[in-house]
């Protein structure tokens, strides 16, 4: 085929209009949204005592934390989904997160004179689960990601697959911050940043395969 | 240069709201430009540069598949160079060659270059024998007779809706098929 009649071909499909990568995006998210539901229904459950929980700022905060980090990756992931788009003037939305941990952990430190000694509040009880858990619900969530994603054009697949991965792992971590009973600013700051580090990463491995277009 | 970058944005506007000429044209604008950088990419790298049809057919193909996420605020240029450039690495590295590819190569092509002589492109058209029937008819009634939607519709008893439906259906095969050679 000459190349004036591929442009001919591709006028006349002028009309055709895709949907927006954002719609996309938060549409496979949503299909994934119940296996992670199941997940965290069958394997964790929200805490027993999540009544007294709520009046404690520290439970909150984990909300806070991961929500943040949720919506500062999905914000820049369609940000990246634009083929000439780079970090710049982006990447400080993933210091709102880190920002509010900091936070977290000054209140604690000045708020609780009787606080535990550090690596107590550090190590928890549910270190494992974490690692595990958070993970483990953020599989579905970053393959749908990963989906909604290839809708866009990202000309720096890794980084936008790491993207996915931090957004997925920030959803991920907001179901298991219901389960799991450590509070400790200096708990989240250390697991979750963790276990939200091995699902970028896994991103970051599957975008160049998945994202190419 | 600022001009031509101009152009384009207005007519890639034009062309979202409907216009299809507008679109036409402005594919026909970009087309020596690709052409050019194509050229300069395959020379770098070693590699005959009249083989350069291939590449612009896939760059046309992926900004036609990929104009959605181009934002109708920002200009046009920088949004066709992202694209262009990643195509082009991606089609020297099939061909073996790894070549860093700036972006200023696309942006400073003098646009009157005179048209290149260049092998016919084949991989759009070897792919092409691969869709189904109805898909592939309807693109070649269009690309090849250069007959209209209705026309198409009319000669093979389908509804315009139904052609439509199929020509985008082959052109979104057609590079997902270029994309997994």
């Amino acid at each position: 085929m000459e190349t004036d009649q591929l442009i001919r071909t591709l006028a006349a499909d002028n009309a055709h209009r895709a949907r927006p990568v954002g719609s996309v995006l938060a549409l496979s998210l949503l299909l994934a949204a119940p296996v992670s539901i199941v997940i965290f229904l069958t394997e964790l459950g929200v805490r027993p005592d999540v009544m007294t929980a709520m009046r404690n700022p520290f439970f909150d905060l984990k909300f806070a934390v991961t929500l943040a980090l949720a919506i500062s990756a999905i914000a820049i992931s369609l940000h990246l989904s634009r083929p000439e788009a780079s970090l710049r003037g982006w990447a400080w939305l993933l210091l709102i997160p880190i920002g509010l941990l900091v936070v977290g952990m000054a209140g604690e430190m000045m708020m609780m004179p009787q606080r535990p000694p550090m690596m107590t509040r550090l190590m928890g009880r549910n270190a494992w689960n974490c690692l595990t858990s958070i993970p483990l619900m953020a599989l579905p969530l970053l393959a749908a990601a990963l989906l909604g994603l290839r809708h866009g054009a990202p000309t720096r697949p890794a980084l936008a697959g790491a993207l996915a991965g931090l957004l997925s792992a920030g959803l991920a971590a907001t179901l298991y911050a219901s389960h799991c009973t450590d509070d400790s600013p200096m708990f989240v700051a250390t697991w979750y940043t963790i276990a939200a580090v091995l699902v970028a990463a896994v991103g970051a491995l599957a975008g160049p395969r998945v994202l190419r277009f | 240069m600022r001009e031509r970058e101009d152009e384009w944005t207005g007519l890639m506007r034009s062309a979202i709201s409907g216009d299809d000429a507008a679109y036409h044209r402005l594919l026909k604008a970009v087309t020596p430009v690709l052409r050019a950088a194509a050229r300069r990419g395959l020379t770098r790298a070693g590699q005959p540069a009249d083989q350069s049809e291939d590449i612009v057919q896939d760059i046309l193909l992926a900004v036609h598949m990929k104009r959605h996420t181009w934002d109708a605020n920002a200009p046009f240029a920088p949004w066709l160079f992202a694209i262009a450039r990643n195509k082009l690495i991606d089609a020297l590295r099939r061909r073996g060659r790894r070549v860093f590819v700036n972006v200023d190569d696309f942006a400073e092509t003098i646009p009157s270059e005179p048209a290149p002589e260049t092998v016919p492109a084949s991989e759009v058209e070897a792919q092409l024998k691969s869709l189904p029937a109805r898909q592939r008819d309807v693109l070649q009634s269009i690309a090849v007779d250069s007959a209209s939607i209705q026309d198409t519709a009319k000669k093979f008893a389908m509804s315009e809706g139904a052609v439509r439906v199929a020509l985008h259906r082959g052109l979104a095969s057609l590079t997902a098929k270029l994309r997994g050679q």
